[in-house]
């Protein structure tokens, strides 16, 4: 994957890629990674461009909302209509972010942020 | 979890849990430099765009007219294990755009207040910002070279720093240093969570 270039400057109507939409289908976080299969690829190939490299940028790789928006020099907000759509339509799948209730749930996940940190 | 898109998305054989700790501090005082010093890959920047009819606007006033406003954050990544990932995420600089913290510090792990001793007094509003917050945070002091050193109980007490909220020096550019920030913040959010457990905040099943 290459560096992108700065996103600065490619603003311009920026929900122009959504149609004017600014509500997503769903709430996704901002550090809520997507998978795409190889078979969705295909899929996302007839989904328009955006969409057709939102999934390609997923299909190596788990990327978050953020790496998604940055990559493909979209706004934050925009990128989420897209990728919400994406998922609602089985092009993505949203894995989860960390958990927030249940504290048996919620220590299991930093003790393992704590020990993968230690391994750095 | 919506199992029919995932099946058919599906070659990913298990559920990968993504985790974020926030970095937060005034403008300039490292932040990003913090973020590249742990981050797998170059810190990216994602942007947010207000419009003056958008929602979330701490303070309308100061986004006259149909102007938009563009809010940048930068972040990183640390891929643990196949199914963990931890992101650093920077906050915007500006106090104006602290609607945009909301949505950064919301299930997040943890939070990092980074004081330049320089400029000691850019981090009372984030520090005002974490005190209001159900976030645990701690303080990191970034020593830059030829920055004048202070002792860390007095930048606590001339930051007013509450006693349970973790001070630690560090160096933003030092990897090792940046890790033993994140590290105090998690060992700091596990303490948080034992104690809230102590006073009856809700049990764990089982």
């Amino acid at each position: 994957m290459g560096q992108p270039h700065d996103p600065r400057g490619n603003l311009v109507r920026p929900y122009a890629v959504t149609r004017g939409r600014t509500e997503p289908r769903r709430e996704i976080p901002i550090e809520a990674v997507l998978v795409a299969s190889q078979a969705a690829v295909q899929e996302a190939r007839f989904a328009g461009h955006d969409k057709y490299r939102i999934a390609v940028l997923c299909e190596p790789k788990a990327q978050s909302l953020a790496e998604i928006a940055a990559y493909s020099r979209l706004p934050l907000g925009a990128a989420r209509v897209l990728v919400a759509d994406m998922v609602a339509d089985g092009m993505l799948a949203l894995h989860s972010a960390a958990p927030k209730e249940g504290f048996t749930e919620r220590m299991d996940l930093l003790e393992r942020v704590l020990s993968g940190l230690r391994k750095l | 979890m919506d199992f029919a898109s995932s099946e058919r998305a599906g070659a990913q054989p298990k559920e990968i849990t993504s985790a974020k700790i926030v970095v937060a501090g005034g403008f300039g005082v490292g932040k990003t430099t913090l973020v590249g010093a742990v981050s797998e890959i170059e810190p990216l920047t994602t942007e947010a765009v207000m419009t003056s009819a958008g929602q979330g606007i701490d303070d309308a006033s100061k986004v006259p007219g149909k102007e938009t406003t563009t809010v940048a954050m930068d972040f990183g990544r640390i891929t643990m294990a196949e199914d963990l990932i931890l992101y650093l995420f920077g906050t915007p600089g500006q106090t104006r755009f602290w609607f945009m913290w909301d949505e950064l510090i919301r299930g997040a792990v943890g939070a990092a207040v980074l004081v330049d001793t320089r400029r000691i007094s850019d981090a009372f509003a984030p520090l005002d910002y974490f005190e209001n917050r159900h976030l645990p945070y701690i303080v990191a002091l970034n020593c830059f070279d030829g920055a004048p050193r202070y002792e860390p109980e007095e930048v606590r007490e001339a930051l007013a720093i509450s006693p349970q909220v973790p001070l630690v020096m560090c160096d933003a550019r030092q990897r090792d240093s940046v890790k033993q920030v994140l590290v105090s913040v998690v060992e700091h959010a596990m303490r948080t969570l034992v104690a809230e457990q102590g006073r009856g905040y809700p049990a764990p099943v089982g």
